[in-house]
């Protein structure tokens, strides 16, 4: 369990990246920080590993102070994935996901079996391996990303905008992918994006930032959709009067989902077999 | 070409003496070069006024400074402590500043993501910053190898021994070939060395190498 207690950050040059936020993210649960550029999401996020430290409150992980814990330690027991990968460009694929195993002195021949199966796991051919990040594709990057941060089983994993850099078909398998992966480990995750679709369909809990690490709502996917908190959150999921409110018109026989503009947007079909 | 012939083993003799004198100075300058570098990019007014002064330092010419140098160090003119210490100090003017740019040009976000993995600070300089910087490096310990070999020979003025005095000797006396050799073995040594450094760096650094998309 991640616990924000009315942590604040004003950094050295006087810019107050958050202001006074709370939040509780339950252990196995995924949570997704969701806000505009700039409303603090990479520093509160970076709290959690220290690196940031906030000017005000403090992040408790599982009870425990992170003010307290050795941040190089704790760093290493929390998988970090970033925008750019953030992959060692002198290091084989291999290499990069054992990186944690090797700082921790794990074998070179165990860390790399791990490794391997990690791969695979994310999706990736162990072949892979022996490449350099810069002669895989953006895509297969990310899943290496994830691959690292999962490498020393971590029980909690923080991804800041993991799929930002990726084209919107690559994403979507990627982000099918955490689910399953989600599904199979049951990590705590928290997540951050500014794409509020991504955001739905990650988060179990959604909570939608405003500048200043400001809370405008936080709830499940349905609950903001339903009962959007306020105008800056009605504009922000675009319920309003936007492609989200959608309508049936029928036809050759089939129902056709219609958005508010008129635009056909899909094709209705039976429930399928529910997915929770 | 006789006289070449003849003297096979005073060539080699000034060849060694040359390598002697080139290679300490090219070493210090670039393991005292990367420290230095570090401290003035944590500290930006530092970095402004070594970069500037190490190009003041350049400028100060050899002889004077070979003339110089002894009278601050307490050694003799013609040892090669002297010569040494004249050539680091160049050999620091010039790899300093391009430490300096080649430390950071390594990428922020990658360093990020290290500390995230849990890198503790020095090793994160040593086994990611450092390998990182590694072909800009390298590209500077070429200039600074080429410029010190070349900065030898004014010792041989002097009358330290090396592939410099060759080229006194040969004009005192009239010798175009040991003048000749003189030159000639000079640049062969410097390129000897650039290959070398390159050589040594595509052995070191092999992803730097490695930069196509496809599979191998
Ligand atoms: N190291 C820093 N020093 C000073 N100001 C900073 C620093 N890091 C972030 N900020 C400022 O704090 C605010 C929040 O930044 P942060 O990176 O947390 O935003 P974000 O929500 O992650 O944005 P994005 O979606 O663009 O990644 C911004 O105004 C930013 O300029
Ligand atoms: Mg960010």
């Amino acid at each position: 369990m991640i616990r924000f207690d009315h942590v604040g950050k004003t950094y050295p040059d006087g810019t107050t990246a958050v202001e006074d936020f709370s939040l509780t993210v339950d252990s196995h649960a995924s949570v997704v920080l969701v806000g505009t550029s700039g409303s603090g999401k990479t520093t509160l996020m970076r709290m959690v590993n220290r690196m940031v430290d906030p000017t005000s409150g403090r992040v408790l992980i599982d009870d425990e102070d992170v003010a307290a814990m050795d941040p190089v330690k704790l760093r290493r027991r929390i998988g970090y994935v970033m925008q750019a990968s953030g992959l060692l460009p002198h290091r084989t694929v291999a290499e990069n996901v054992a990186t944690v195993p090797h700082l921790e002195g794990v074998s070179r021949r165990r860390s790399r079996s791990r490794a391997l199966a990690l791969l695979e796991m994310v999706g990736l051919d162990h072949k892979l391996g022996d490449r350099y990040p810069s002669q895989l594709s953006g895509g297969q990057q990310q899943r290496v990303g994830v691959a690292r941060a999962l490498a020393a089983d971590p029980n909690i994993l923080l991804m800041d905008e993991p799929f930002g850099a990726v084209d919107p078909i690559v994403r979507a398998e990627l982000q099918k992918e955490l689910l399953r992966l989600q599904s199979e480990l049951g990590k705590t995750i928290l997540f951050v994006t500014h794409d509020i679709d991504e955001a739905f369909l990650l988060g179990e809990k959604v909570v939608i930032l405003k500048p200043g690490g400001v809370v405008a709502q936080e709830g499940t996917p349905s609950q903001i959709l339903a009962d959007p908190a306020d105008d800056f959150v009605e504009t922000f999921v675009g319920s309003g009067r936007g492609k989200r409110a959608l309508h049936l018109e029928e036809v050759d026989g089939r129902q056709v989902v219609v958005d508010e503009s008129g635009r056909p947007t899909g094709v209705l079909h039976a429930a399928p077999e529910s997915r929770s | 070409m006789t006289w070449i012939l003849a003297n096979l083993g005073l060539l080699g003799e000034r060849l060694l003496a040359h390598l002697g004198q080139a290679l300490p100075p090219i070493v210090l300058a670039f393991v005292l070069a990367i420290p230095i570098a570090k401290l003035a990019n944590s500290r930006g007014w530092l970095r402004g006024g070594l970069t500037a002064g190490a190009g003041l330092l350049y400028a100060v010419p050899s002889l004077p400074l070979f003339i110089v140098l002894p009278i601050v160090l307490g050694t003799g003119i013609r040892s090669s402590v002297n010569i040494i210490v004249a050539l680091t100090i160049y050999g620091l003017a010039l790899m300093v500043p391009s430490a300096s740019e080649a430390l950071r040009s390594v990428s922020g976000s990658t360093l990020q993501s290290a500390t995230a993995q849990g890198y503790a600070p020095f090793a994160r300089f040593w086994s990611v910053e450092l390998p990182l910087a590694g072909p800009a490096l390298v590209a500077g310990l070429r200039v600074v190898a080429v410029s010190t070999v070349s900065l030898v020979t004014v010792g041989g003025v002097l009358g330290v021994p090396s592939l410099g005095m060759l080229f006194v000797d040969g004009f005192q006396r009239n010798i175009t070939a040991e003048i000749l050799s003189g030159i000639v073995l000079t640049a062969a040594l410097a390129v000897a060395l650039d290959l070398l450094i390159v050589l040594g760096g595509r052995l070191l650094l092999p992803w730097a190498h490695s930069r196509t998309g496809g599979g191998r």
